[in-house]
């Protein structure tokens, strides 16, 4: 006799998420199953996979990283139009780390500058990310979203603190956003509940549960992630139905693994091979709890996960 | 848990000379407020209704579903008057409901009018002889509607089974048989059988700022042995209904549980 898998079914479906401009537009989301579960009902969209591009130079990053975009990354346009025409990169997430008020300060008028002149150079979607500073970032993102108005770009992070100001930035824009909260599913659910009482539709948020590296508490935002999923999938939870990412390279690019010479710890191995594998396996565990959108750096990486993406579409 | 909106009853003195008056304003208000407070569908209660019952349910129901979303519970012992309800009920809103048959024969044409209209049922677990002694009695009861219901060609699953709530004011004992009997009905079949109260009818006759407290302890504990659906008043126990799936984990918490529908 053959084998019949056993099927679930589900009460909630995860929202469809637009994001750029025709014809490079893409969509993520709106599956009714858990992750790559095409067998048991619909999985429409693969996983986006967006490339780092930073509006200062990635001095922070190491080496392995930083290689592969030095003879581009003293200029975010160059940086972004490479990972675009040479990478072939489908979606952009550029960081505004330079207006920092610890690093280069930069105001919310010249961050707005970065954004229009990468907007007017590539065709590819873009998410636009502050500096992780709640006061700096309410204050750039509103600039920001002004130049990136009607782009159907996606903006971020709106966290508790700041994400009145954002929100409404995002609203007045026609933007998407990005919904970020510590690695606490309850108040994860809360902020999205907050920013739809507000009045912006929750087909237009991106939940950020927080990441974490492998090795690092990657089990925390694997368990958070796979918790949405199943309130929004089982429980029919729309607050918990929106996509979500995974934000890969930042947490990743950090750790020691992927910065410690083979000379210094032998038994760990080659380093670049290391810490590109080390950026592909977290980013591939996050598809696997339900990330719908990834931001990474490595090329290699980039590479790998989309094979990974490929074989389980 | 599913709640029946109560509030449409011709007990109420703006109902009825609202439904004498065909006057649609107080129905559809009443109806629209029950569904925002978190009603899945609305009780409609025209009485006994011997005099043009047909018409008036018809006109309930089509008042109602001009304005709410809702599936409408056909509350009257005048079975033309449901069967006129069925014929105009609106399905796209959601299968209706009948309130209801019993174990004593008269109620019997109910269960025929279900089958012919795959409409769903209440069977109020008495008989001719009176009031149920205890958990058991309705039980036996309970098992004797089934077999009714089976016999006319209703689906166990489309049939609700009511205990019988009895005023705490009078008959204290039997809050806890109605509890019990909760439990004992869902046994009574695979997949276990749904269940329905009349939930305000426990604090009739108790002071007025007693009822609400009342009704939803009372409501916690039926909730916790797995009551199905419950004709109350949306207004005084959502909060109820939602903190009780929020600590059986049927919703998952966040500070404004409370403010999501």
């Amino acid at each position: 006799m053959a084998f019949t898998p056993p099927k679930e079914t589900y009460s909630g479906k995860i929202y469809p998420v637009n994001i750029g401009t025709a014809p490079d537009e893409i969509a993520f989301g709106g599956e009714n199953v858990l992750p790559f579960h095409a067998f048991e009902g619909t999985f429409p969209n693969r996983p986006v996979i967006a490339y780092e591009v930073n509006d200062i130079p990635p001095v922070d990053w190491p080496e392995t990283v930083r290689k592969p975009f030095e003879p581009v990354s003293s200029d975010p346009v160059s940086w972004a139009r490479f990972c675009q025409d040479s990478l072939g990169a489908k979606a952009l997430a550029l960081r505004l780390l330079g207006t920092h008020p610890d690093g280069k300060d930069r105001t919310p008028d010249e961050a707005a500058k970065t954004v229009k002149d990468i907007l007017a150079s590539i065709n590819v979607p873009l998410i636009i990310l502050g500096s992780n500073h709640a006061e700096k970032d309410a204050a750039v993102l509103v600039a920001v979203a002004e130049a990136a108005k009607d782009k159907n770009c996606i903006i971020g992070k709106a966290q508790e603190a700041n994400y009145k100001t954002i929100v409404a930035a995002a609203m007045a824009n026609n933007l998407k956003l990005i919904a970020m909260s510590e690695l606490d599913i309850n108040l994860s659910k809360q902020l999205n509940i907050l920013i739809t009482q507000m009045g912006f539709d929750k087909e237009r948020i991106i939940t950020d549960p927080m990441c974490s590296a492998l090795g690092y508490g990657l089990e925390y935002t694997y368990s958070v992630m796979e918790r949405i999923r199943l309130a929004a999938l089982t429980q029919n939870d729309t607050t918990m139905q929106p996509p979500m990412l995974g934000d890969v390279g930042m947490y990743v690019w950090k750790i020691k693994e992927t910065q410690a010479s083979a000379e210094d710890v032998p038994e760990w191995g080659a380093l670049e091979e290391r810490g590109i594998l080390w950026e592909a396996i977290t980013a591939s565990a996050l598809l696997i709890a339900g990330a719908e959108l990834l931001i990474m750096r490595h090329p290699k990486a980039v590479a790998a996960v989309e094979k990974f993406i490929e074989e389980l579409t | 848990m599913l709640i029946i909106g109560e509030k449409l009853s011709i007990i109420a003195k703006r109902v009825r000379e609202a439904m004498m008056n065909k006057d649609k304003g107080p129905i559809q208000e009443i109806a629209t407020s029950q569904w925002k407070a978190g009603a899945g569908m609305i009780d409609a209660n025209i009485g006994p209704a011997e005099d043009g019952g047909e018409e008036l349910m018809q006109w309930t129901v089509t008042t109602i579903q001009e304005v709410v979303p809702l599936p409408i519970c056909l509350d009257t012992t005048n079975y033309s008057a449901v069967e006129a309800g069925l014929k105009i009920h609106n399905n796209q809103w959601g299968r209706p409901l009948i309130n209801s048959t019993s174990n004593d024969p008269e109620r019997f044409p109910m269960l025929e009018i279900a089958a012919k209209y795959n409409a769903q049922i209440i069977g109020l677990t008495v008989g001719k002889g009176g009031l149920p002694a205890d958990a058991e009695e309705r039980a036996a009861i309970a098992a004797e509607i089934m077999a009714r219901a089976m016999e006319f060609g209703v689906p166990l699953e489309d049939l609700y089974l009511d205990p019988l709530v009895l005023q705490i004011a009078t008959s204290q004992d039997h809050a806890l048989k109605v509890v019990k009997a909760v439990k004992m009905f869902q046994e009574l079949n695979d997949p276990p059988m749904k269940t329905v109260v009349g939930l305000s009818n426990v604090s009739n006759g108790c002071p007025k700022d007693l009822r609400p407290i009342i009704n939803n302890h009372f409501l916690s504990l039926l909730i916790y042995e797995g009551l199905t659906a419950a004709i109350a008043d949306p207004h005084d126990i959502a909060p109820t209904v939602k903190t009780i799936d929020v600590i059986l984990g049927k919703i998952l918490y966040a500070h404004s549980y409370l403010e999501i529908a």
